[in-house]
């Protein structure tokens, strides 16, 4: 019982957080909202970048190679082909190569 | 029967968009559904926990704060802190989903960071109805969620193979969206004030807690930066 109450309570948190802003800004959206809507996507994709990042040990074995490597690939092969079911698919499966020899 | 082609179409279209948070989703919502069960929570809550709460990294850390018996208070602080970040998915999508109608509730419900980053950049197939577009996307995005932890649930620790390292898929993900939105745009500067700007406070303070000072430093910089003649451009062009 306990449990379901605490499962409530992250559902009803994080769907609070998610609507908030839809509900500040009901009517006409500010001006400097609809900047943020236009340069914070680009800002936070990097940002998300770095946080997957954020655990990898570049100063020990193997220094992060695996995914120095990979991440290169990902964004080479995106320019390439643009074509993110490729990029990402491709990747990966050098990451899981790169971790089981490194 | 012509627009019952439109609609496989559009439903098509949302399918391959969302193919690239599958393998992401049905792995890690495999891991959570088995540590859920490991934590001595069966299907049944794996399938809740990831339908109402949907918000991986708040689920992972959920299952131990239920398992250890957490306070009502103490959940709803730490969600609050580890899922403020959706605050700003939500900000910048405001005038996007202004007027999705019926779709409206279930988009703003099911915006997560991977959902996020396939639709922030406001592209939809041609001819398509945005809105159904977005709600398909999101919703695909869900079922592989909720699929993969009841998935996890049932298989319990018996994988039949090591799939280390498929947790990539996710960084590659953002790595492949930054690279296509970098190719698209004509102003650099977002992305770099992102890239920077999450990096100078990982580095200040810590891998544990510098998601929310990054999102405030990088707001802070945008926001000082509104007055630039780029910025101004994409104000008007909107």
């Amino acid at each position: 019982m306990k449990a379901a109450v605490l499962v409530a309570v992250m559902s009803a948190v994080t769907i609070l957080l998610r609507a908030l802003p839809f509900l500040v800004f009901r009517k006409k959206t500010p001006a400097y909202i609809v900047y943020l809507g236009k340069v914070l996507p680009p800002a936070i994709i990097g940002m998300l970048v770095i946080y997957c990042l954020k655990d990898v040990q570049w100063m020990k074995a193997p220094f992060g190679l695996p995914e120095l490597v990979a991440g290169v690939c990902v964004a080479a092969l995106q320019i390439w082909r643009r074509n993110a079911v490729t990029s990402i698919l491709t990747g990966t499966v050098i990451y899981m190569l790169l971790i089981r020899v490194l | 029967m012509k627009k019952e082609n439109a609609k496989q179409m559009i439903i098509k279209q949302a399918f391959y968009r969302s193919l690239p948070v599958m393998a992401g989703y049905l792995v890690l919502g495999t891991g959570f559904g088995i540590l859920l069960r490991s934590a001595g929570y069966g299907t049944f809550w794996a399938f809740a926990m990831s339908l109402f709460i949907y918000a991986g990294s708040m689920q992972y850390v959920g299952v131990g704060m239920i398992a250890g018996g957490a306070s009502v208070l103490t959940m709803a602080v730490t969600t609050l802190m580890v899922n403020a970040r959706h605050l700003f998915y939500s900000i910048s999508m405001v005038d996007r989903y202004k007027d999705a109608g019926k779709y409206k509730p279930y988009l703003i419900f099911a915006l997560t960071d991977e959902t996020y980053s396939l639709l922030c950049d406001g592209t939809v197939p041609e001819g398509s109805d945005p809105d159904l577009y977005r709600f398909l996307v999101s919703a695909f995005n869900h079922s592989y969620w909720v699929a993969g932890s009841v998935l996890g649930s049932l298989l319990g620790a018996v994988l039949p193979f090591s799939t280390a390292g498929i947790e990539f898929s996710m960084t590659a993900l953002f790595i492949a969206s930054y690279t296509e939105q970098w190719i698209t745009a004509n102003d650099h500067i977002p992305a770099l004030t992102g890239l920077i700007g999450t990096f100078v406070s990982l580095w200040i303070f810590g891998p544990e807690r510098f998601l929310i000072p990054a999102m405030l430093l990088i707001t802070f910089v945008l926001t000082v930066l509104r007055g630039r003649t780029d910025a101004r451009k994409a104000e008007v062009t909107r």
